[in-house]
Parts: C-alpha cells; sequence; structure tokens
C-alpha cells in the first residue's frame, strides 16, 4: 500500500501535462500487474508478521530499493534503445570509491555527488562512442568496459577501503534518515525516475528512443539521429550509475574494490521484470522501477516471513523467467486476437 | 556480411583480414616469447597449471561456439556448473556412490539445458533473457541443495584425474576428454550437415526454415549439449580444486563469452570457427598466466582482459572501414556498385 505511495506522485506531474495520461497510466497492464503482485505479497508478508511495515521496515524496503532503481532507470533507457549496458555494477563501484576518495579528502559533499555523476556520465561516453560509431555489439562492448572499469578501479583502490568513518557525518546521515518513513535517498530516487521518464514520454529525444528501439532502420529513415540518441542514453545510464554509486557511498558509508560487482544481472533483472523488454522499443521507466522494488522487496519479505535466505535467489530467477514466459504468453494472445479480428474485417468487406 | 564480400578485393587482404587466424598466430607469438623469455613458463608444472585452469573455460567454450553461430546465447552455464557441483558434493555426503553420482550430474546438466532450450524455441523468448534468469535460478538451486558447505572428500582416484597430468608430461589427465569433445564439436560443426545448418540458421533464421531446416530442434539440441558440457565441467571443477561448493564456477559465464568473442566467433550469428575459440580461449588462458608469473596483479590482468575484448571487436571492422575505403579510392569513379546504404 505504502510502496505505490512512492511511484504514485511521479505519474500526476507528467499525467497533467498531455493530460488524461494519468489514466493511461492506470491502464498499463503491465505496470499495474507488478504493482498488484508487489502490493498483495507486502500485505500478506504484513499479515503473517505485523513489525514488517513498520516505519523502520517501510524505510528499510525503499532504502533497499533506491539504488536498483536507480541504475534500473538507466539500464531501461538503454534496453529501450535495444542496446544493453553491463558495465553499471563496475561503474556503480568506481564512481563510490571517487566520491568517497573526494570526501575523505575533505572534499564538499554535494562536490562528490557531481564528481561521481560525472565520471559515470564519462564511463556512459565511452560506452556510447564504441556502440554508435564502433557499431559494435552492445553486449560485446559493454562486456569489455565492465572488465575494463572493473581493472581500473582495482588498480586505482588497491586492497584499500572506505569506512563510515572517513565520511562526514551530514553525508551518512543523510544516506539513512529521512522525514519519517520516507528516506531522503528515496525522495532523491523519485525525482530522477520522475524527471527521466517525462524526458523520455514527452520529449521528441525521448521518443526517438523508443523509435529506434523499434526499428532502428526505420528510426534512421525517418531522420533519428540514432547515434546521438544511442549516445545519450548511454550517457544518462552511466550518469544514473555514477549518482547510484554516490548514494551507495552515503547509504552503506563501505566501499571496497569488489562493490558493485555483480550487479548488472540484478539491474537487467529487475528491467526485465518491470517490462521493458529486450527487443527494443517497449516498456517504461516506471515499470523498470516498480521491477527493481519487488526484486529488492523479496529479498526483504523471505527473511521476514521465516524463510531461509539461500531461497532468495532462486526465486528471483523464477520470477524473472515468469515474467517474461507470461509478457511472451500474453502478447502471443492479443497478437492472435488481432489477427482473427483483421479477417473477420477483412471477410466482412469481401462478403 | 555483405560488408565482407564489398572489403575483399585481393586475397591476401581476405586473409589478413581473417580474425580467427590472426588471433592463433598471437597466440604462437605469446607462446614462443613467454617460453624464450618468462622465467618458469616453460617447466611442466607451470603448463600443467595453465592449461588446467583454462580446461573449464575450453569445455564450455566448445559448445558455446556452436551455440552462438546459431545466433543464441547462454549465459547460465557457469550456474549450471555450479549446481552439478553442488548436487554433486549432497550426493555424496548423502553416500551414493561416484560412479552414480556423476552420471545423474550430466543428466542434470541435460535438463538445465533442455528448460533454456524450451523457454527459448518454444515460447520464442529471447536466450540472452532467458538465460540470465536460469544464471540467478540454477545458481539459487545450488544454494539450496547445499548451503554454504564445502564437500572435499571425494575419492583420491577420482580427486588426481581431476588435477593429475599423464605420467611425467605438463599434459593433464582430464585434456584428454576434453580433446575427443573437441573433434567431436570440430566433426559436427565443420564438416556435417549439421554444421552447416548451424551457420544457416545464424546468418538467417527464416531462410534456413524454409530451406528445410528444423530450426527449433536444431537449437534445442545445442542448448541442451551446453548444459550437458557445463554440468561436466562442474564435476570437473569440484575434482580440479577438491571443493564442491555452491558458489564454483561463479562468473565462468563471462569469461568463457570474452573468450569465445576474442576468437572471432560473430554475436549475430552465422559466422565463427572452432579453432578461433579454443585460440581465443588459450589466449586468454596464456596471457593470465604469463602475467601472473611476470608479476602482473590481478587488477591490471582484468583490464587488460577488457581492453582485448573491445580491441578484438572493434579491430576487425575498422580493418573492414579501412579496406573499404581503400578499394572505393582505387576504384576512383564506382563502376555500379551498390550504394552503401
Amino acid at each position: 500500500m505504502t510502496m505505490t505511495a512512492k511511484p504514485a506522485p511521479a505519474p500526476a506531474p507528467s499525467g497533467a501535462a498531455p493530460g488524461g495520461g494519468l489514466l493511461d497510466r492506470v491502464l498499463k497492464v503491465r505496470e499495474l500487474a507488478i504493482a498488484v503482485v508487489l502490493v498483495l505479497m507486502l500485505l500478506a508478508t504484513q499479515l503473517d508478521n505485523s513489525a514488517f511495515l513498520s516505519e523502520q521496515g517501510i524505510k528499510d524496503l525503499l532504502l533497499n530499493a533506491t539504488i536498483l532503481v536507480l541504475v534500473g532507470v538507466g539500464q531501461a533507457t538503454v534496453v529501450i534503445t535495444r542496446n544493453v549496458d553491463l558495465s553499471v555494477g563496475s561503474t556503480l563501484g568506481v564512481t563510490a570509491f571517487a566520491a568517497g576518495e573526494f570526501l575523505r579528502g575533505g572534499g564538499n559533499p554535494l562536490l562528490a555527488v557531481l564528481i561521481a555523476v560525472a565520471l559515470g556520465a564519462g564511463f556512459g561516453v565511452v560506452n556510447g562512442l564504441l556502440v554508435s560509431l564502433g557499431q559494435v555489439p552492445a553486449l560485446v562492448v559493454t562486456l569489455g568496459t565492465l572488465y575494463i572499469i572493473r581493472g581500473l578501479d582495482s588498480i586505482w583502490f588497491g586492497s584499500r577501503q572506505i569506512t563510515a568513518a572517513d565520511l562526514p557525518a551530514g553525508f551518512v546521515s543523510f544516506g539513512r534518515d529521512g522525514l519519517g518513513a520516507l528516506p531522503y535517498l528515496a525522495v532523491l530516487t523519485a525525482v530522477v525516475l520522475a524527471a527521466a521518464a517525462y524526458y523520455l514520454r514527452n520529449y521528441r529525444s525521448g521518443r526517438d528512443m523508443y523509435a529506434l528501439g523499434s526499428s532502428p532502420e526505420a528510426a534512421r529513415l525517418a531522420g533519428v539521429p540514432v547515434r546521438r540518441r544511442i549516445l545519450a542514453a548511454y550517457v544518462l545510464c552511466g550518469a544514473l550509475a555514477g549518482l547510484a554509486g554516490a548514494l551507495y557511498l552515503a547509504r552503506f558509508g563501505n566501499v571496497d574494490s569488489g562493490t558493485g560487482s555483480g550487479y548488472e544481472l540484478t539491474v537487467v533483472s529487475a528491467v526485465v521484470v518491470g517490462g521493458v523488454a529486450f527487443t527494443g522499443g517497449s516498456g517504461s521507466l516506471y515499470g523498470a522501477a516498480l521491477g527493481a522494488l519487488l526484486l529488492t522487496s523479496i529479498n526483504s519479505v523471505l527473511p521476514s516471513i521465516g524463510v531461509s535466505s539461500v531461497w532468495v535467489q532462486a526465486i528471483d530467477g523464477t520470477l524473472l523467467l515468469l515474467a517474461i514466459a507470461v509478457d511472451r504468453v500474453v502478447a502471443l494472445r492479443v497478437a492472435a486476437v488481432l489477427r482473427k479480428r483483421a479477417a473477420q474485417t477483412r471477410s466482412a468487406h469481401h462478403d | 556480411m555483405t560488408d565482407l564480400g564489398k572489403a575483399a578485393p585481393r586475397p591476401w587482404a581476405r586473409d589478413a583480414l581473417r580474425w580467427d587466424t590472426a588471433v592463433g598466430a598471437l597466440l604462437v607469438v605469446l607462446l614462443v616469447c613467454s617460453f624464450a623469455f618468462v622465467d618458469n613458463f616453460g617447466n611442466a608444472l607451470n603448463l600443467s597449471f595453465l592449461i588446467g585452469n583454462t580446461l573449464p573455460i575450453a569445455l564450455i567454450a566448445l559448445p558455446m561456439t556452436l551455440l552462438v553461430v546459431s545466433g543464441e546465447i547462454d549465459l547460465s552455464v557457469g550456474s549450471t556448473a555450479g549446481l552439478a557441483g553442488a548436487v554433486m558434493g549432497r550426493l555424496w555426503n548423502a553416500g551414493m556412490a561416484i560412479e552414480v553420482i556423476i552420471p545423474l550430474c550430466v543428466l542434470l546438466g541435460v535438463v538445465c539445458g533442455l528448460v533454456n532450450g524450451l523457454l527459448v524455441t518454444r515460447l520464442g523468448l529471447p536466450s540472452l533473457a532467458v538465460t540470465i534468469g536460469t544464471l540467478a535460478a540454477y545458481r539459487g538451486i545450488a544454494q539450496i541443495v547445499l548451503g554454504s558447505d564445502s564437500v572435499t572428500d571425494f575419492p583420491q582416484q577420482y580427486l588426481d584425474f581431476g588435477s593429475g597430468r599423464i605420467g611425467g608430461s605438463f599434459v593433464p589427465q582430464a585434456a584428454v576428454p576434453w580433446a575427443v569433445l573437441l573433434a567431436v564439436a570440430v566433426l559436427v560443426l565443420h564438416a556435417t550437415p549439421v554444421g552447416r545448418s548451424l551457420f544457416a540458421v545464424g546468418a538467417s533464421q527464416e531462410a534456413a526454415r524454409f530451406a528445410g531446416v528444423r530450426v527449433k530442434r536444431l537449437k534445442l539440441s545445442m542448448f541442451v549439449a551446453t548444459g550437458t558440457v557445463s554440468a561436466l565441467t562442474g564435476v570437473f571443477w569440484a575434482l580440479h580444486y577438491a571443493s564442491a561448493r555452491y558458489d564454483n564456477a561463479t562468473g565462468l559465464e563471462l569469461s568463457v563469452i570474452a573468450a569465445v568473442l576474442l576468437g572471432g566467433i560473430d554475436f549475430d550469428g552465422g559466422r565463427g570457427t572452432l579453432g578461433g575459440a579454443v585460440a581465443g580461449v588459450f589466449l586468454l588462458g596464456a596471457l593470465q598466466n604469463v602475467m601472473s608469473l611476470v608479476n602482473v596483479s590481478a587488477q591490471s590482468q582484468t583490464l587488460i582482459t577488457g581492453v582485448l575484448l573491445v580491441v578484438s571487436v572493434l579491430a576487425p571492422r575498422v580493418a573492414r572501414q579501412v579496406a573499404r575505403a581503400r578499394h572505393r579510392t582505387a576504384a576512383a569513379p564506382p563502376p555500379p556498385v551498390p550504394a552503401a546504404t
């Protein structure tokens, strides 16, 4: 219940502009389905364990989700253009460290966050240029930059570690505190999510990303600057991974050279569960955010209803498979219905 | 693909552009230099380490090459290997005979491959998404099966097989089954109608289907082969490192894919050779071994792997562009060459 409160305020501003967008959004079955699953799951857990949705419990749920939501939003943008970015985990790690290193030297926290975002955007530029100019498959390029960024991270980092004691107290408390049950990090994430979703939904360049994801060739012929849009998607993804890195530092206060490794697959899962298809051109950022929220909530729900944490990963994987399988089956059904309807009208014309 | 045709003005240029020969040559150069200049590289123990540590990647790279040629991918191989190892450990703890356990583990690999393959071929789902899902699911099941235990007390003769060498030579015993599998894979891919069909499906699935290739069945069998070999690899991994844990072989999928890519297998499907894949696998393996010997840190090794990977996909494309540009300037007023659209 309270969970939907977070994404819910977001549609209002974006829905207001084109008019009637809110209803549209509600009718989007995919996002609704995830939201329903999420709410049912949380309610059932609450019934089983009444301490689950306490103020602290809700806060933890939101805090756990923020970082994955941020990275997921960037990833979803890239996936919508029919590409993928596997280097986000490495980017998150290196930007968290960069921000931490800057703060340890007595830097300004706001500047530290900006540095992390800029560094992430820089890696995004590299990825974007390689994919768009080099015309190399995104999977390969970003697998390569995953290794490269991780390598740079560990060379620079060595075996050093940043702990909360190295960071200014204000920065750490920003990562943990909030307005009642609403953490500052979640507010920040919601703002970023709403802005990115508004951009992708209402701006021409945002719509271009959907267009080129649906059919790169058609988009190019229609005059979409394909390379520039792909570059923009990667820069956004890198910048958000950088922001997530800074928030990771604020949240956990603890960074080493392994931070964020293996995160790329979690992010991709969240995006796919959220209904953003690998084939490009479909899905929404809100869906991706809900997917991320669902995945992180499951990780909190299972222990609190007494399921051993060894089950978490198996359930995550099964959920991902279910999500894509159900999507596909529904799509096939809809296509069949449409075909039948088209055939009927055709035969009607014929008679 | 049409680019390649256009970019082949002279035979020498075409040969130079063959990526798999280039990788093979690079491997030879690396080996020769290492024998000559790197201390301790050439001794039998080090070479056996090199091969033994590379074998898991080399094993999975075989079916993975076939699968990628047909235009699909399997990211769940590391988890399948981990699951096979975990089940092996669990059953061994339960007192079952190892002669029964190993076939069961291989059968498990068949099932894992079937699940991937059925989801991809019957439901028409993208293999990338499916196998990211099963990557998590299989690893999760491994965790459920074995928890945080680690099983180490396998029978000595099997452990010897996993880490032993043939006589006093540098060849690990497990390299023999690998060589057999390699021979089978080479025959299938490069000398049988099945192999031709794989290339055809990878190049154009629709065309292959109209030409009478049973696309779904072919792809399914490739997924099953990948699952089976991954499970075998998991068994080998547990014996080689004398430890069955649920997190065995974590991240192996990325190493396999990096090696296969380096070997010039095109991820759009339809192109690649097993020679290239094997050269890629051992180039990465040898490079890592040499870098450790000359005290390059593990971190720098990661970096170099990444750079190699990016260069390996970028270089052929740049070379092709350059060749095409040169071709175009050579034939200044272009005859009826279809304009590159």
